[in-house]
């Protein structure tokens, strides 16, 4: 378990037993350990309350939010029990100054229904990476200032991360070919 | 937990409890929850309009008395914005009421070319992305790679590869000094600044063969050993520097133009540069003394002794002094490694991972099998995800791999330090005037390639 | 002296055979290639290799084009340096039509070419279909070397005319590909000044 915990309890609690099996909980939270770092995978209804959490236990920055797309992920999902994998995945870094200490946070979020609420009252240096999500892969942030397209031209049709967006790779002929260029 | 009062110019790393300054107030919202909004009092200068919408106004008949501002567009293409990054800022005469940073012009699709490239081919990918610090996106990408491999590398491996960082810290450095310089009218500056910036491209050719976006840093070790004669190069940079570093000190730290130019303009409390994130000298500059080399020490870090640079009061000026000293911290580290530079292999020896030398494919079966299979297929690398963060110039470039066991990554993510700063310009542009814009453009240093990817 | 004299005496007809015929085209052509300014395109790596050959190790100002322009009706070239993507191509668009007739462009890097490496929905594979291309430097990116190469190349091209020649044969830019000059010898350190 955590050991460096100074201020609240919420950093580490008593571990809960489903299935048999004991599950470490942080923040609330199922924890996981993806080669030696933290990962917590919280509810995409507990996002906010987690966040402040993390933010009132010293995790002052927000270092990185992004998503990944699962659709025609290979491997196994490990995620732990309780935890059902979607197809859209918000994953947060956060970092504490003061204990040297970071964390990660992965939410699921649905196919059907990709909305997650917004970090921005409480790190407001999510600004610009939710709407990167947002552009990229599609997933729209509840309570977010100015949810817009930033990477993309404004009108450009659908969000090239996702995985049925195709690369757009156009065939390349080769010197010698017999072709227009 | 008290503050302690850094010294403009340099700070001691207290390797025990970063002093960082505490927050002056916890506020909580009307949900229950914590918020920072309140550590941004300027964040009303951030301009939240679409681009259409701007565009639609130029059609709109004026509103008479209330038409007091006038929205002007800067950039993409603009001398002095760094690249293509276009501003839209809401003027009240020369003042510049609201501002909205507009990215997204060089966005390359980079995150989406990796998932078509192999772990070999993804260090060229990357590299172009902070196009003026190449070897630390290789950086961040071959440790995170290797961080899923669980492969350790040799000594030698992990001591060149900190020496080839410490080098583009300081030919990224003089790109900043030059184009700073340009940028408020020293247009000498970037004649020095390139002058000093090529001695080190030299090196960077005679080690890597390239002088820009090197493909150098790989995930298992390095491309190629250091040439012979190194060290004699090296020491001759490092004694070339000093005296024009001294150059730049009288053209441009003592001189009162330019401090009048940059002291007090673009300050940034340190409350309002963790709420938004920044990183690397932007959040230095605030006080805040956060280096991730001595703070998470990675590749030898913990082995060399320098400095961690730490502003006071968070202006333009401090951010320029920063990275003048940033560059003679550097070089004392670029100094102890040409004294400590082990003895061993250059990268790992794991054939799976690592392509064999080429004069042993003539030789062996399994070598040519191997190099066959690394340069067509590509290793494959368990599966899992892994977030690994090193110091950029620029702040904390991070990269995030998730993958499922196969030769290509299935997601890249690359957290760009200068796509975060670029958040704090607004609000550090809030209120000044159009000159003071393009100091505080030049002062967050972003390279665009990072910002859109 | 008698030079002066004989024309104010005689007017232009006292000059005999102190005078050099030409034609006025050569006369335009010649001044053209000496001092075609640059328009700032500089977008990515390509920028900072460009920024260097104008640097004093490589030196643009020799061949008269330091003065990189930020307006483009004061811009003679057009030095697409960088990849361009999809959101910046109405903008190269814009910037070339503005620039006054006669006009050129440098494609210079592999991106600009060609798309480079990025074959994919966010970059425009290669330059030359929003604006025709006089000259290709190749190169990720192309060394300070190859860039003066390559703007040689299309200064010899404008002196001689050839230039015309070609956009007329090619319906568009005339299109000439230049052979990468970079690693011509051993890099090795120069100090100069009283500091070496």
């Amino acid at each position: 378990m955590s050991a460096e915990s100074t201020s609240e309890d919420t950093q580490s609690e008593e571990p809960v037993e489903e299935a048999g099996v004991e599950i470490e909980m942080a923040y609330g939270c199922p924890v996981s350990y993806s080669r030696a770092q933290r990962v917590i995978h919280p509810t995409r209804e507990q996002w906010r309350s987690v966040a402040s959490s993390l933010l009132a236990d010293g995790f002052n920055m927000c270092v990185d939010v992004t998503g990944v797309d699962y659709l025609t992920f290979g491997g196994q999902r490990r995620l732990p029990a309780g935890i059902e994998g979607e197809r859209f995945e918000v994953v947060a870094g956060f970092i504490s100054h003061e204990r040297r200490e970071r964390i990660r946070a992965r939410v699921q979020v649905p196919e059907a229904d990709a909305t997650i609420a917004s970090l921005y009252s409480i790190y407001p240096g999510a600004d610009a990476l939710e709407r990167e999500v947002y552009d990229l892969l599609g997933v729209a942030f509840e309570g977010h200032p100015d949810l817009s397209r930033i990477m993309m031209p404004e009108h450009w049709e659908g969000h090239p991360l996702r995985k049925d967006y195709a690369t757009g790779a156009i065939p390349v002929q080769f010197k010698g070919a017999p072709a227009s260029r | 937990m008290t503050v302690t009062d850094p010294t403009p110019e340099t700070a001691d790393a207290d390797p025990v409890t970063p002093v960082v300054p505490a927050p002056s107030t916890i506020t909580i919202d009307d949900d229950g929850l914590l918020t920072q909004l309140d550590k941004l009092p300027r964040r009303n200068a951030v301009l939240r309009m679409s681009e259409v919408r701007a565009a639609e106004l130029v059609d709109e008949p004026l509103d008479g008395e209330n038409d007091q501002t006038m929205l002007v567009n800067m950039g993409p293409s603009h001398p002095s914005t760094h690249g293509v990054l276009r501003l839209m800022l809401e003027l009240d005469g020369e003042t510049v009421r609201r501002s909205k940073p507009v990215i997204g012009y060089l966005h390359t699709g980079m995150e989406k070319q990796a998932e078509s490239l192999t772990y070999l081919q993804g260090p060229t990918n990357v590299t172009r992305m902070d196009y003026a610090a190449p070897f630390f996106n290789e950086l961040a990408f071959s440790l995170a790679v290797e961080e899923l491999l669980g492969i350790e590398i040799p000594e030698r491996a992990t001591w060149i590869r900190m020496l080839m960082s410490e080098m583009n810290r300081i030919s990224s450095h003089l790109l900043f000094m030059a184009t700073n310089g340009m940028d408020l009218g020293a247009v000498s500056m970037m004649i020095y600044g390139w002058r000093e910036r090529e001695q080190v491209l030299r090196f960077f050719e005679m080690v890597t063969g390239l002088r820009m976006n090197h493909n150098y840093i790989r995930p298992g070790g390095v491309a190629a050993d250091l040439p012979d004669g190194w060290r004699d190069e090296v020491l001759a940079l490092m004694d070339m520097l000093p005296p024009r570093l001294e150059e730049y000190d009288i053209l441009m730290t003592g001189q009162p133009i330019w401090r009048d130019r940059l002291q007090g303009v673009g300050t940034m409390t340190a409350e309002e540069a963790i709420a938004l994130s920044a990183t690397g000298p932007v959040l230095r500059s605030a006080g805040v003394p956060w280096d991730l080399r001595r703070d998470e020490p990675y590749l030898a870090y913990d082995q060399v002794e320098f400095d961690v640079v730490v502003g006071t009061y968070g202006d333009c000026f401090d951010r320029y002094a920063i990275r003048l000293n940033e560059i003679r911290e550097s070089m004392r580290i670029v100094r102890q490694i040409v004294d400590k530079m082990p003895r061993g292999d250059y990268r790992v020896q794991d054939t799976k991972v690592t392509p064999p030398p080429r004069a042993r494919i003539d030789e062996s079966m399994e070598a040519l099998i191997h190099h066959f299979k690394i340069f067509t297929e590509g290793f494959k690398v368990p599966e899992g995800e892994t977030y690994v963060a090193v110091e950029s110039p620029r702040g904390e470039l991070g990269c995030y791999i998730v993958s499922d066991g196969s030769s290509k990554p299935y997601r890249m993510h690359f957290r760009g330090p200068s796509f975060v700063n670029l958040q704090t310009m607004s609000h550090m542009m809030a209120d000044s005037l159009i000159a003071d814009a393009v100091a505080v453009i030049s002062s967050v240093d972003p390279i665009l390639g990072e910002v859109d990817r | 002296m008698g030079l002066i004299t004989d024309v104010q005496n005689d007017g232009l007809g006292g000059l005999d055979h102190n005078i050099v015929t030409g034609q006025v085209e050569n006369l335009v052509r010649w001044s053209r290639s000496r001092s075609s300014w640059p328009a700032t395109f500089g977008l990515a790596c390509c920028a900072i290799e460009m920024m260097a050959t104008g640097g004093s190790h490589y030196d643009l100002a020799r061949l008269g084009m330091e003065v990189f322009r930020a307006s483009p009706r004061q811009a003679d070239v057009m030095i697409v340096a960088g990849r361009v993507s999809q959101k910046m191509a109405p903008v190269l668009r814009q910037i070339y039509d503005q620039m006054m007739e006669p006009k050129w462009v440098i494609s210079m890097g592999v991106c600009a070419s060609s798309g480079g490496m990025f074959n994919n929905y966010a970059i425009v594979q290669g330059v030359d279909q929003i604006v025709p291309v006089d000259v290709y430097a190749p190169g990720c990116p192309p060394g300070p070397e190859t860039l003066l190469h390559a703007i040689e190349t299309l200064h010899n091209q404008i002196e001689t005319g050839e230039i015309m020649r070609r956009r007329a044969a090619n319906g568009g830019g005339a299109g000439i590909v230049v052979e990468q000059r970079d690693g011509q010898g051993e890099p090795k350190l120069i100090t100069l000044g009283r500091n070496s």
